[in-house]
């Protein structure tokens, strides 16, 4: 153990033996997302550092501290990426928040969320025990595949030290096709579209358009864009589009109200609630920009088999996240108490009760 | 901590009681426990362990099975799930004082929704009939491990099943959206979502790939995703194992994601050749087979690169199959290099093993050295895309000393693996064989935390227990063995 993972064991331990609660932090940049944070600050930043880096493994294993735009831009020099495309809303995100997190960007339809590119970590749990699972292969099924679960755990069952993360070459072209259609065709064409063989890496449906970016062999692009018309968006403009919605500085997030973000089967109808929503993912994730009650914004998630996160509002007292049923409450109790006895980490940032 | 591998003889006062019980809520033709029924549920794929089970139940229903393990849980007796029985690492080994459950009777499609991508089936659904049935939408389901024409949906979800496919389409735990079962105290459970996510922590990963020991499962509801147009595969020969494990690293920084990634070694493909005849180069050191699927436009531009970096990478030989009839052909082999094998040797034993793809070469050549050491051939087949290795050890197990020295050479190739930075398992599951070897990947420390995930899930460890997850105390006892050496390990474990 060096210097900086030694640190963290040892505040870990002290806190864990005085009760103490901590507050896992890296640059801070998602602070708004989940409950409210609490507990004094253990800052992730010091144990930085890309550890091990194989192009042509297709593997990169970096420290939690690392900011998570010098590991793009690693990546990006060897022509490979993190595919499920982060947000980092935030100069200062690191990799360890963005996999705590567990949030996923608009190529995630298409080529999978951040828990399917987990493929080990090292942690410090709240005993402050520095434990290793996964590895740096691609197919590995010793043990129970702990380092997926820390995928979206926001820091409540351990201090992500590590993480080894699986890239995926950048595509050789990209181009965005623009269409003019309203929100229930958008969906079935989103829909109809991902059933058929086609290079479409993202969708977004805003305000009477629906934006479609290819993404693949130049040859294989022709052929597509041929295929299904539209029109051709700029690539500048392409690429502000797709960053805006990635990391939501786009304008529709700029309105003030509580923003939602409803996970749903991609082929929901447009939900009957008071405010038009964003949609990405071919359907299957659905912003919304909405003062309504969070009550009818769950109720209508729930209602369609999904579930709404309440992702940016001053007013957290109805949770920030749909409450679970109560065999799935019990068990993330149990396994919280089992990573984290004392119940020092992060302390009701996902959930009130761990 | 923990619960060991329990394989006591059937206890006839035991089992009448167990009967009776499950016969309040089951047909007679669903309890099995005359020794003649039993008897072939004794092991699962990896046939070397067998134990015939107490009683084995095939409820027909969701009701049944929760309350047959409300009843199991009442009683404190163990349940073993099993599927299609044909795993390779004794998880659904039974035992002599547990239920036997079997889904086999769990085997139809409940709903396809062509427009969402997905289906919803029962764990008894063969995987290769996932994708039957929905050929006609223009869509299949990817993981494609090679018994696939056998094994059924719920034991790959137990498994975490790969396939030849993986490295760019996944394993089970990428395709599957949804499972519903039920706790070992018999409530109903949903992990995972008809939605991308699922509020909380990610269940659904935690019970994919957790060998029956955490959940039992009912219902499945996996992905499935759109046929692509036109596949075709370079075959290529090398004069070396080790240029073609360079070959691939090429291959991959160049920035191409192979659909498929295959290789086999010489003695692989003779095997293989003399029983397919896919018309296999027999004077190369290794065969790589390398496809690429899509559009055709993408699938011409693909092959044309890769084949100028095999070429540069040294292959001797290269040939691209010209239809559908001949990449079948070109593939025959490798699928069917497991009962290739059967036809060369009384036995083979098939590991598992993964490693990061620049040991290649230093492992194979650990391997050969196995060989010479316990003089046993071991041809290896090899998913070279993502690291996984299966060689396959040929011995007769009607001769005790070569079945002993069988294990030691692949317990010797997994802490290969493992001190080269890989596992000892990729797609087979650790189960009942593979558990010494854990002792190696992990330390205490690790193994308690997965003791109490276990706990949380199932306090009393009644769900199959014993397997996948060794006791702190028999990892101990696995220290001392190595050093002993030379004796068979653990009598108390039957043996053929």
């Amino acid at each position: 153990m060096d210097a900086a993972v030694s640190a963290i064991a040892g505040t870990i331990r002290e806190a864990a033996a005085a009760k103490r609660p901590l507050r896992l932090r890296g640059g801070g940049t998602k602070d708004f997302y989940g409950g409210e944070p609490s507990g004094e600050v253990l800052d992730t930043r010091p144990c930085a550092g890309i550890v091990n880096y194989e192009p042509s493994e297709l593997v990169i294993t970096a420290r939690c501290g690392t900011p998570l735009a010098e590991l793009e831009s690693v990546l990006a020099g060897k022509g490979q990426m993190l595919a499920f495309e982060p947000p980092h809303f935030g100069a200062g995100a690191t990799l360890g928040g963005c996999v705590a997190a567990g949030l996923s960007g608009p190529r995630r339809a298409a080529a999978g969320a951040l828990r399917d590119f987990v493929l080990g970590a090292r942690i410090v749990d709240g005993r402050g025990r520095l434990l290793a699972f996964g590895g740096q292969v691609m197919k590995n099924v010793a043990g129970y595949d702990i380092s997926r679960l820390l995928a979206g755990s926001l820091g409540t069952l351990g201090l992500i030290v590590d993480v080894s993360l699986k890239v995926l070459p950048r595509p050789q072209a990209e181009l965005t096709l623009a269409f003019e259609m309203p929100e229930q065709r958008a969906i079935e064409t989103m829909n109809r579209w991902a059933g058929m063989p086609l290079p479409v890496s993202a969708t977004a449906w805003n305000d009477g358009t629906l934006s479609v970016r290819l993404s693949g062999a130049q040859s294989a692009l022709r052929a597509a864009a041929a295929n299904l018309g539209g029109e051709r968006v700029d690539p500048a403009q392409a690429e502000r589009f797709w960053s805006g919605i990635r990391e939501q500085t786009d304008s529709y997030f700029a309105a003030d109200a509580p923003l939602w973000r409803l996970s749903l089967p991609p082929a929901t109808p447009p939900l009957s609630l008071p405010a038009v929503p964003l949609i990405e993912w071919n359907g299957a994730l659905r912003w919304l920009k909405t003062g309504v009650d969070p009550a009818a914004v769950r109720a209508a998630a729930a209602q369609a088999d999904g579930h709404a996160t309440l992702f940016r509002g001053r007013d957290k007292s109805a949770g920030a996240f749909a409450p679970l049923a109560p065999v799935l409450a019990r068990l993330h109790r149990e396994l919280k108490a089992a990573f984290d006895p004392s119940g020092i980490l992060n302390r009701g940032r996902l959930y009130a009760e761990i | 901590m923990g619960e060991a591998l329990s394989l006591k003889q059937v206890d006839a006062e035991r089992q009448r009681a167990v009967v009776a019980a499950l016969r309040a809520f089951l047909p007679e033709r669903a309890v099995l426990w005359q020794e003649e029924d039993t008897r072939p549920y004794e092991c699962d794929g990896l046939t070397a362990y067998r134990h015939v089970p107490m009683v084995v139940a095939l409820p027909e229903t969701e009701e049944q099975v929760g309350r047959l393990l409300k009843t199991c849980h009442a009683m404190g007796v163990p349940v073993v799930p099993r599927g299609a029985g044909t795993g390779l690492s004794g998880g659904a080994l039974p035992l002599g004082d547990g239920v036997l459950l079997s889904m086999a009777k769990f085997m139809r499609v409940v709903r396809l929704d062509p427009v969402a991508r997905i289906a919803v089936v029962q764990p008894g659904v063969r995987n290769a009939a996932i994708s039957d049935v929905v050929a006609t939408f223009g869509l299949y389901y990817a993981p494609d491990p090679s018994s696939q024409i056998a094994c059924s949906i719920g034991g790959n979800v137990a498994e975490n099943s790969g396939g030849v496919h993986c490295l760019k389409y996944g394993l089970t735990v990428h395709n599957v959206l949804k499972v519903r079962g039920f706790t070992v105290e018999g409530e109903p459970v949903t992990f995972g979502s008809e939605a991308p996510d699922a509020p909380g922590y990610d269940l659904l990963a935690l019970v994919i790939g957790s060998e029956g020991l955490l959940a039992v499962t009912t219902e499945i509801t996996v992905k499935l995703l759109p046929k692509p147009q036109t596949a075709r595969v370079i075959m290529a020969s090398f004069d070396n194992v080790e240029k073609a494990g360079h070959a691939v690293a090429e291959v991959i920084a160049a920035g191409i994601l192979p659909a498929g990634l295959e290789m086999m070694d010489k003695p692989a493909t003779r095997a293989v050749e003399e029983f397919v005849h896919a018309g296999y180069d027999l004077e190369a050191a290794a065969i790589l087979l390398c496809e690429s699927d899509g559009t055709p436009e993408e699938v011409e531009e693909e092959i044309e690169r890769t084949k100028a970096l095999l070429g540069r990478a040294g292959a001797t030989r290269m040939s691209v199959s010209r239809d559908e009839a001949e990449r079948l052909r070109f593939w025959s082999g490798r699928k069917a290099a497991f009962p290739a094998m059967g036809r060369i040797s009384p036995d083979y034993y098939c590991m598992d093993g993964t490693i990061p793809r620049k040991r290649l070469g230093e492992v194979l050549g650990f391997i050969a050295g196995m060989e010479k050491k316990y003089g046993l051939r071991c041809p290896n087949v090899f998913h070279a895309g993502d690291g996984n290795l299966h060689p396959l050890i040929l011995f007769d197990a009607n001769n005790p000393d070569e079945l002993r020295r069988t294990e030691q050479f692949a317990a010797e190739v997994l802490e290969k693996c493992v001190e080269v930075g890989g596992t000892i398992t990729g797609e087979h599951g650790v189960g009942v064989e593979k558990i010494d070897q854990m002792c190696v990947q992990f330390g205490r420390d690790e193994l308690e935390v997965f003791h109490a995930v276990k706990r949380a899930f199932d306090p009393k460890g009644l769900l199959n227990p014993g397997k996948a997850v060794p006791t702190l105390a028999r990892c101990a006892e696995h220290g001392r063995m190595r050093v002993r050496g030379g004796k068979l390990p653990h009598p108390e474990l039957p043996r053929f």
